[in-house]
């Protein structure tokens, strides 16, 4: 099973490297996307939410990051596979359904984990951020979301028919994530029934669980519980779309 | 000899209700070479596909190896084979990247060099896979199927967009395959390559076999065909009643299951009567007469 793994990582891997505009969506955007955040966040009063605007832009940037290396990399991926009959054709050789899934998405989760070691590693020592307070709620976050972003992408992919569409269906839970998660602004920042709202939103959780994780503070036990189930149930959710709705040859 | 392939009333419907696959009934046996042959839309590709365990029969079972092929997905593909109708593989990868990344995908894989040399590519590892012509992606796609040396492989429409070298190739390379004991499905219309390749065939048509058999089964119960023009003057009603000639003007044709005696009774008429008969042809039936015919009378009688 590695071994299958790792064989269709490693060609996913390949093709990303070969691909211009993918490798900058992963490679470069999110240094940018941390740029705008610090921009915007000066703008907002920061004080209620216990933190500075870069403190909120790194940890901001690392969900961003997520979105970007994993959701949208891994829709076109997916889609670019379906429509080429790549899936198909592995789909009649030895590796399972999940396997298929699991090794296309293995260079997004690997770049992930590295960028996010390196947004936290680069805050710490070149922008004088605090080293993180709860690292178990930092890395479960970044693992969590990164697994419901996987599900997400294939969901999202079912409903893609072409990788030039996937522009497009990639920005509602952009937009959402980016204005409700709390990526721009945190929702302490926010009037409270909306911040209630914006708490139940997909990413909103693992946000929660990565700020918490690195700055501390928080709601204590109960929030950061509350943002785990959260989480944890739109994994579940999106993971139940893809086995129910994954499409794995295009549609003619 | 044991059953390899067995398909028992399999049927197969799509969304909208539209039914490919009518019910159908056949076995291929270990080490023989099983040709379904029809023409396009016939229930071919819908037919492998469920043999392959790609999809779920709507109806009937199948065995491949003695499993089912969708539900015991794990037991049967280590042992099978696979070349789609249409196969994908990343434009972006090269075709020995292409090779590697199967090979880590396939329990025993032979060396990606022996498995090009095959199909004869060896000469094009380090091409990109959208560089390839159609032709070449096919032997890519036969290189990989065979890349696990399989105990069955399936084949569909191996030598579409083939040249008529590449296509020697491929038959060349399915024969030494079943002498080496491989059980091989192949769907085709191309008549000659089921003749060639096939100990035994089915021809389909609108989701059914209509007839299956060896090519030899096949053509035996179709009639012979002798053709000639009379000259001018001499009516086809002149000719013996025994030969149930039918005449288009000056063309005659005739058909028969006793193509010697009818040739024998036309050839001593014709010489009693000093009729020179013009552009005299006379063939025993070929598969593709039968093809034909049956893709005509099963079109007339929906």
């Amino acid at each position: 099973m590695t071994a299958r793994l790792g064989a269709l990582g490693r060609a996913e891997l390949t093709l990303l490297v070969r691909n211009r505009y993918a490798l900058f969506t992963a490679l470069l955007m999110p240094v940018l996307m941390v740029g705008v955040l610090r921009s915007s966040l000066d703008r907002v009063g920061l004080d209620r939410a216990g933190m500075n605007a870069m403190e909120a832009a790194l940890s901001g940037g690392v969900v961003m990051m997520l979105i970007l290396v994993v959701y949208l990399n891994l829709v076109s991926a997916y889609v670019a596979r379906r429509e080429e009959l790549v899936l198909k054709r592995l789909r009649t050789g030895e590796a399972s359904d999940r396997e298929i899934l699991a090794g296309t998405a293995l260079p997004a989760i690997v770049l992930a984990v590295a960028q996010s070691a390196l947004i936290v590693g680069a805050g710490a020592v070149l922008l004088d951020v605090r080293a993180p307070a709860r690292p178990e709620l930092l890395v479960g976050g970044v693992l969590v979301g990164i697994v419901m972003l996987i599900a997400l992408a294939g969901a999202t992919a079912a409903i893609t028919r072409t990788v030039e569409s996937a522009q497009i269906t990639t920005m509602p839970l952009f937009l959402v994530s980016a204005m409700g998660s709390g990526l721009f602004v945190p929702l302490e920042v926010l009037p409270e029934r909306l911040a209630s709202v914006c708490e139940l939103l997909p990413l909103s959780g693992v946000m929660t669980l990565v700020r918490t994780g690195w700055l501390g503070g928080g709601g204590g036990a109960g929030e950061s519980a509350g943002a785990a189930l959260t989480a944890l149930a739109w994994t579940v959710i999106s993971v139940f779309a893809v086995q129910r709705w994954f499409r794995w040859e295009p549609r003619r | 000899m044991t059953q390899v392939i067995e398909a028992e009333d399999v049927r197969r419907s799509y969304a909208g209700g539209f039914e490919a696959v009518t019910g159908i009934t056949f076995s291929v046996s270990r080490g023989e070479v099983f040709a379904l042959l029809g023409t396009n839309g016939a229930g071919k590709t819908s037919t492998v596909e469920l043999l392959e365990g790609l999809a779920r029969p709507s109806g009937g079972t199948v065995r491949v190896l003695g499993h089912d092929p969708y539900t015991e997905r794990a037991a049967v593909r280590p042992r099978i084979g696979v070349m789609l109708q249409e196969g994908g593989f990343p434009a972006d990868l090269t075709v020995a990247e292409t090779v590697r990344m199967w090979a880590g995908c396939t329990s025993g894989a032979r060396p990606a060099g022996e498995a090009l040399e095959m199909v004869g590519l060896g000469g094009r590892a380090r091409v990109r896979v959208k560089q390839l012509s159609g032709g070449e992606k096919r032997r890519l796609d036969l290189a990989l199927a065979l890349l696990g040396d399989p105990e069955v492989l399936f084949l569909d429409e191996p030598s579409t967009g083939l040249d008529a070298e590449g296509r020697r190739d491929t038959w060349a390379l399915v024969r030494r395959l079943r002498e080496a004991g491989t059980t091989v499905l192949l769907t085709t219309h191309y008549l000659e390559e089921a003749e060639a390749l096939a100990d035994r065939l089915a021809i389909m048509h609108g989701g059914r076999i209509v007839t299956a058999g060896t090519p030899a089964e096949v053509t035996a119960t179709r009639p012979s065909r002798i053709r000639f023009v009379l000259p001018e003057g001499i009516p086809a009603a002149r000719l013996p009643l025994s030969l149930r000639a039918a005449a288009t003007g000056r063309h005659v044709e005739i058909r028969t299951h006793t193509l010697q005696e009818s040739l024998a009774d036309l050839l001593l008429w014709a010489r009693e009567a000093g009729v020179r008969l013009e552009g005299l042809d006379a063939r025993s039936a070929s598969l593709e007469e039968a093809f034909l015919d049956i893709a005509r009378n099963e079109t007339v009688g929906v």
